[in-house]
């Protein structure tokens, strides 16, 4: 079976309320697209994004941020060709996370040549399951945009078995 | 008298938020407060209500880089709670579990966090550009960990496979010899970062510590031991909270720790190592002779070779435990559902952590207690900043701020179980 050209990791914590919007994204992706597209939840631990986004050549990732824009705002980076507007991904529980993982990919030269960052902004990061409305429908409006960029990609670039 | 404020916006490569404020005056450091912004009683309040069975899947989200660690005290308290104790070749992949989270969390912190400041660079990512070659072999170091991680927890963070009485699912032989050959390249890369650590600048720094860790009759302490120091104590993990003592300080949300009539004390890799030389492995104990240590540490500075020391020791007793390991018969012991008390102390990469549970006949959790090794540290990481910030008065503003820094980061504090960012203040009075 050939690699995956092209990978989607959700990153959260659903313990965390809107933190989870992430984690969220990529269940229900994973739910559409069960065995055509990689879709991985991830805590946001960046070794293991590093990991994870090294062998892939079109990577998607999806995370909460706090920037003080409306709850429930769809940032996107496109993270190989640039590097980081100031941090606002919201690295809870971890010193090495989504941000540092990207640069130090690129430090040593290991970034995806396509690395797309979609930032859902939210609002309430404490303890709690479930985001908050807004967030939720940034999460669907995220989902239906991805479900058709996926699509799009799959019909251009099938994956291939050996 | 002059009062000069520094600020530095956030700790860096330090999980979570708090504050650092430093009084000097007349050249003198006359307060050292670390305080820390998020509300102590958090996931405690969280876990009441809950059935004891749900407690390792939540306990895990505390900490992202240590989930084993709490999900393992949280098992242990309630095993110790309802009577039943897990032995045999589920032990063994408890520690086995526990070696893969000291390889990644001690990996991440030498490499990525801690090595920055010993070789004057702000951060991993310039170091990368400058030693790749290195970085590298730490990122596969750290890998490992992840690995034996992933096998036996389900998932890489937040594992789910770990319960009350056992696993849900134990790997099968053939699935843990395949861990055998990147074990072994992990245990050559661990001795390189022993030398490689044994080789950084190190300020002339000693204190006369408390030592506070588990100690076991054969084995350097993971999950199980009495909780000793090097001040007499040696008490059964039942007595804890007879001698250890939380209180809470004015200038910090959380609670200070600690022992009894002796005061603060510290916990963590240069504890454990101190406190337990002679159970570490043949291997282990000549690297650490090889680095200039002797059986006792007491230069905080130092922690980044003992921390290297423990990555070896876990990949070599990673292998031991792989070498005998026979699938057991039940992937858990059956456990009972009554009213009842128990606690546990088991040794997170960042120093011991103790839980304690009370639980209904319903198996509802009334009441949890959570006491993190950086809670516990708190005090005496103010008390290396009151005796190392004089040394360095001297320097310009930003290099004192990053020499702090450089200081607390000793500690690998895991300030978040926390969420937010440090500020450093210093007042020049």
């Amino acid at each position: 079976m050939q690699k995956s050209k092209m990978i989607v990791i959700g990153i959260g914590n659903p313990y965390r309320s809107d933190d989870a919007a992430g984690l969220l994204v990529a269940r229900r992706l994973k739910e559409q697209f069960i065995s055509a597209c990689e879709v991985h939840e991830q805590a946001g631990e960046g070794v293991a994004l590093m990991e994870l986004w090294k062998e892939a050549q079109r990577v998607v990732v999806i995370d909460a941020v706090q920037s003080g824009a409306a709850p429930g705002t769809i940032h996107r980076f496109q993270a190989n060709l640039h590097p980081f507007p100031a941090p606002i991904f919201r690295d809870s529980t971890h010193a090495f996370g989504l941000i540092e993982a990207v640069e130090l990919s690129r430090a040593l030269n290991q970034l995806p040549s396509d690395l797309v960052i979609y930032g859902i902004e939210g609002e309430h990061f404490g303890a709690g399951t479930g985001p908050s409305p807004a967030v939720l429908n940034g999460v669907n409006d995220l989902v239906r945009d991805l479900h058709q960029e996926i699509n799009q990609f799959l019909v251009s670039d099938p994956p291939v078995s050996e | 008298m002059k009062t000069k404020t520094i600020r530095v916006d956030y700790l860096a490569r330090v999980e979570g938020e708090g504050g650092l404020f430093i009084k000097v005056r007349d050249n003198r450091v006359v307060d050292v407060k670390l305080r820390i912004f998020e509300p102590p009683r958090f996931f405690e309040a969280f876990l009441r209500g809950r059935n004891f069975a749900e407690v390792p899947d939540i306990t895990a989200r505390i900490c992202g880089i240590c989930p084993i660690a709490y999900q393992m005290s949280a098992v242990h308290a309630m095993e110790n709670a309802l009577g039943v104790k897990v032995n045999g070749q589920l032990r063994a992949l408890r520690r086995l579990m526990y070696c893969g989270e000291w390889i990644e969390s001690h990996t991440l912190h030498v490499y990525l966090l801690h090595a920055p400041d010993f070789l004057g660079y702000q951060d991993a990512i310039a170091m990368a550009r400058d030693h790749s070659g290195v970085v590298q072999r730490g990122l596969q170091l750290k890998k490992v960990g992840n690995e034996i991680v992933t096998l036996l927890g389900g998932r890489e963070i937040h594992p789910i496979n770990v319960r009350v009485g056992g696993f849900y699912k134990v790997p099968s032989r053939r699935e843990l010899e395949g861990l055998a050959e990147p074990l072994k390249r992990a245990r050559e890369a661990a001795l390189e970062t022993v030398r490689w650590t044994a080789t950084m600048p190190f300020p002339d720094c000693e204190q006369d510590y408390l030592f506070v860790a588990l100690r076991h009759p054969h084995e350097y302490p993971l999950n199980e031991g009495r909780i000793v120091s090097n001040r007499g104590l040696d008490i059964a993990v039942g007595e804890y909270e007879d001698h250890f003592l939380e209180e809470h300080v004015e200038h910090s949300n959380a609670l200070h720790s600690v022992l009894k009539l002796q005061g603060p004390y510290f916990v963590g890799p240069m504890a454990r190592y101190s406190l337990n030389f002679d159970r570490l492995s043949p291997l282990a104990q000549e690297a650490a002779r090889q680095a200039g240590l002797t059986p006792v540490c007491r230069n905080p500075f130092k922690s980044i070779i003992i921390r290297s020391l423990e990555i070896l020791y876990a990949c070599d007793e990673a292998l031991h435990i792989i070498a005998q390991y026979e699938p057991p018969e039940q992937t858990a012991i059956p456990t009972p559902v009554m009213a009842t008390t128990g606690c546990a102390c088991t040794e997170a990469p960042r120093g011991s952590l103790y839980h304690r549970y009370r639980i209904s006949d319903q198996g509802t959790v009334l009441d949890a207690k959570i006491v993190p090794p950086t809670s516990q540290n708190q005090r005496v990481i103010e008390q290396d900043l009151s005796q190392f910030v004089p040394k360095f008065l001297t320097l310009p503003e930003q290099e004192l701020g990053w020499r702090c820094e450089q200081a607390v980061r000793n500690y690998d504090p895991c300030i978040s179980c926390a969420t937010h960012f440090l500020k450093l203040h210093v007042d020049r009075g």
